[in-house]
């Protein structure tokens, strides 16, 4: 039994210590919100927050993150950073098919925690570890400039 | 749950308009977090049409019976009916439908349900308008009876019900149970395009909210009571099947509960995705290779190349190609190498079935409706009908859950068959299953000649395409293949629009070559465009013309075409010069224009060539023809989505094989192209009155031969091998 601090709460989960985070999340927790894509850190689909930072939680043990607090799609805007990452979202409507953009939105409110006025190049550096096969990344951008005019 | 109103006058409507029959049950969504409060909750009191319910909570529920895989359709859709009914955009919301050909076919595809081809508003437009305005009537006689008044007399506006003189006014909510009880008006008056409140404005998409707080449901994200989850060995070579396997291992684990084998491998099934992937990753499975498909991408090209030193079969013959070649005194060649392209949607594939005894549940992104139905029904021995589809969100798709004989849909159902269990099953392809999993866009050759006359006009041109056929053993095999010849092979290349007087297109389709294909975002233009387009613009080149001026010249039967062309062209500033690029850099600017799914796509792309012979696609200017623009914000969307797809497919998409086995795994191997390599996007819509077609995928065969030009502009050097390959264009 492994004890986690999830979205706020302390969680119970019943799984093998090597079992991804991922998979604790989505099975054992049902938070379906982060996404399986590649099971290889390769894009970014399953990005969460562990004590603030992202983290591919596809790659990260579950035994790896005890007692650490790991944030998800889910409660995204309980923070003002988040609220204002999903809003500029909606507003541009960046989204297509979906299944990455959990994975973008927690990359994206990583970045503007750190760095408040992002510039194209520090965009790109931040989500390039997140893939879009819609081809969003025009308007993730876009959004992301629109977050942090929001914030300032 | 719902009432289904039944009348004679409705029964005259929906058969007389569409073909369609009643039998009115809103779709059922048992999986966990439903995702629209109307189909599990709140009463429909108004059904007029299978496309559309209004509540007595005011709500507007449009039903979809095309898929949204990412390409806007709930929400294109959804603009369409409410522009009709006049309903306000925020009280809109939409739901799958289920499978059911009789209600909710694809009128492009004839008796059969399914979601691809660029149709979906195409196919809809009339439908769909018909049904907001029908629904609009008879909430305005409801509303002309409740107040005594003529209905000549009220308005509609933004889910209100009004009648000025008396200052009366009712929502769609309070009228809709009184509207059922309405005759359905046997012909409804339809919108001037003038008064259009929706067609051609801001319609905001009706799925961002769900798909940024995680709450929106991909099949991946179904849990059921009770559900098993199933992980699959397969073969590492198609065509192979096993011939022994240990499964100890596997069932010592924690969580596994069965291990089957099924016709497509062996299925690892437990109680959660992690252990059953521990538990196939666990298995000792003996493979019998020797019906297999063992050649390699190398191999197959070789056959290609040798086929194309002979005459194919005519898919169009205009003159004389053959004499105009012999005779000429200019002959330009080339040919061109396409590789097998994996769809990698971000979803992997995956399916959750149920057998309860008398019927199968099914949830997926469903692409393929009735197909996949029928395909499953059979399977089981089941009246179609007895197989429930609920159809979910789909992580991309891309073509590929449209799969044209079911195989992901038949291998969940065959380890619920195998493994004898009630409980539902969600198999999981993990994203090398997915990848090396087969049903790619097929991997082309390309052998061109065109004669050019002393003034530098072309007097002949022949195309010679040899590739495996998508249309062999799909539904669509009927129509879609004459005389030998597969229209999914050829289109774009017999289609093209140039008035050149003789003119060849010829086919080989190898039999021998068994890799499995399918259609993969914009089917054959996903090469015809790229040679075509790049030998036209070497054309132009060994005449000494300007590319976009000899395109005109040649498109003067072709109004929609030189209209994008034009409008692109000057967007992007066509003839003036390039700024120029740091020291070492080469750059260049590269047009193409391209119809398919009867859309008209013209792009201009920028790029810059490092000296390491890198390219960087700088900016991609588009212009587009797609008819009534229904929501102009998705169709700007698909086209900058298409920009990235495409480029995927020219800067890095390859899957091969060695000795039958797929040497691409993950997304390291078969790399999408990520956030820093996508160029700076700009997009113009011609106006149009012309009826709507499609966007989802006309955007993307330009993008490759535009960027080709471009490179050849900055270069001097023609790729004719895909992906691009940076050694070739070394300073």
């Amino acid at each position: 039994m492994i004890q986690l601090n999830v979205n706020g709460k302390p969680q119970r989960a019943d799984v093998d210590p090597d079992t991804p985070l991922l998979w604790t999340l989505r099975d054992s927790l049902l938070l379906t919100g982060t996404k399986f894509g590649c099971g290889a850190g390769l894009c970014g689909a399953c990005t969460v927050h562990v004590d603030g930072q992202p983290t591919r939680s596809c790659i990260t043990p579950v035994s790896s993150v005890a007692g650490k607090k790991i944030t998800t799609i889910e409660v995204v805007d309980n923070s003002r950073v988040g609220k204002a990452v999903q809003d500029a979202w909606r507003k541009l409507d960046v989204v297509q098919c979906g299944y990455c953009q959990s994975g973008q939105i927690m990359s994206a409110v990583g970045l503007l925690k750190a760095k408040k006025n992002p510039t194209d190049a520090d965009i790109d550096a931040a989500m390039a570890g997140n893939l879009c096969r819609c081809g969003t990344y025009v308007r993730i951008r876009a959004a992301i400039h629109e977050a942090a005019k929001a914030l300032a | 749950m719902t009432q289904a109103i039944h009348n004679l006058s409705r029964r005259h409507f929906l058969q007389g308009s569409a073909g369609l029959t009643l039998g009115l049950a809103l779709p059922a969504f048992a999986a966990k977090g439903a995702r629209t409060a109307t189909a599990a909750g709140s009463a429909a009191a108004f059904e007029p049409t299978p496309f559309l319910s209004i509540g007595a909570d005011n709500s507007v529920t449009v039903i979809s019976k095309h898929l949204e895989m990412g390409q806007g359709t709930y929400t294109g859709l959804a603009t369409i009916v409410a522009e009709e009914l006049d309903a306000a955009w925020s009280q809109v919301r939409v739901d799958g439908a289920p499978a059911d050909a009789k209600r909710y076919n694809n009128l492009a595809f004839g008796p059969m349900q399914g979601t691809g081809g660029s149709t979906a508003m195409a196919n809809s437009w009339e439908q769909l308008r018909q049904t907001g305005a029908v629904a609009r009537a008879m909430l305005v006689a409801a509303a002309a009876k409740r107040w005594n008044v003529p209905a000549a007399e009220i308005s509609v506006r933004d889910g209100v019900v009004s009648h000025a003189a008396s200052k009366r006014k009712a929502t769609f909510g309070e009228l809709a149970e009184a509207a059922a009880a309405e005759a359905v008006p046997a012909t409804v008056p339809l919108k001037d395009p003038k008064d259009f409140r929706l067609v051609g404005k801001h319609a905001p998409r009706k799925d961002s909210f769900a798909k940024t707080n995680g709450s929106a449901q991909f099949t991946q994200d179904v849990h059921l009571p009770g559900m098993l989850v199933a992980v699959v060995a397969h073969p590492p070579r198609f065509g192979g099947k096993v011939k022994s396997f240990d499964a100890s291992k596997s069932k010592a684990i924690k969580g596994v509960v069965d291990v089957v084998a099924i016709p497509n491998g062996v299925a690892v099934l437990a109680k959660d995705t992690w252990s059953a992937k521990k538990g196939r990753d666990a298995l000792a499975v003996e493979w019998d290779d020797s019906a297999a498909f063992k050649l390699g991408s190398e191999e197959i090209f070789a056959r290609y190349h040798e086929l194309a030193q002979t005459p194919g079969l005519i898919a169009r013959k205009d003159g004389d190609g053959d004499a105009a070649l012999a005779g000429a005194a200019r002959v330009v060649k080339a040919s061109y190498d396409f590789p097998y392209l994996a769809h990698a949607a971000m979803e992997p594939m995956n399916c959750v079935v149920q057998f309860t005894g008398d019927s199968l549940e099914v949830w997926n992104g469903e692409q393929f409706q009735t197909v996949d139905q029928g395909n499953l029904a059979a399977m089981f021995g089941l009246p179609p009908e007895n197989v429930n589809i609920h159809m979910l969100y789909a992580g991309g798709s891309f073509g590929r859950r449209a799969c044209k004989d079911s195989d992901y849909v038949k291998e969940a159902a065959s380890i619920v068959k195998a493994a004898g269990t009630r409980a539902p099953v969600k198999m999981v392809w993990l994203r090398e299953d997915d990848m090396k999993g087969g049903y790619y866009r097929p991997q082309f050759h390309h052998a061109m000649e065109a004669a050019l006359n002393a003034d530098g006009s072309i007097r002949a041109w022949r195309h010679r395409l040899v590739g495996q056929s998508i249309a062999k053993g799909s539904p669509f095999e009927g129509f879609m293949i004459k005389d030998g010849v597969d229209g999914l092979s050829v289109e774009g290349a017999a289609s093209l629009p140039y008035g050149i007087p003789n003119l060849q297109v010829e086919l080989h389709t190898p039999s021998d070559i068994t890799v499995p294909i399918l259609w993969w975002r914009s089917v054959g233009s996903t090469h015809t465009a790229y040679s075509t387009e790049t030998f036209i613009d070497r054309l132009a080149a060994e005449s000494k013309q300007d590319p976009v001026a000899l395109r005109l010249k040649l498109l003067d039967k072709h109004p929609r075409h030189a209209g994008v062309l034009r409008l692109a062209a000057e967007k992007a500033g066509w003839g003036t010069p390039l700024a120029k690029g740091k020291p070492g850099e080469r750059r260049g600017r590269g047009v193409a224009v391209h119809e398919s799914f009867h859309s008209y796509v013209a792009q201009v792309a920028e790029v810059t060539v490092q000296a390491d012979g890198s390219v960087r696609v700088d900016r991609v200017v588009t212009a587009v023809d797609c008819g009534v623009a229904i929501n102009p914000d998705v169709i700007r969307a698909q086209v900058e989505g298409s920009v990235g797809f495409a480029l995927s497919a020219a800067l890095h998409g390859e899957i091969t094989l060695k000795d039958g086995v797929v040497e691409q795994g993950n997304f390291g191997e078969y790399a999408p192209i990520r956030i820093n390599e996508m160029p700076k996007t700009e997009v113009y819509i011609v106006p149009s009155a012309e009826k709507p077609t499609g966007i989802g995928e006309p955007a993307v065969p330009p993008v490759a031969p535009s960027v080709a030009n471009a490179i050849a502009a900055a270069t001097g050097k023609w790729l004719t091998r895909l992906p691009f390959r940076s050694d070739e264009l070394k300073a």
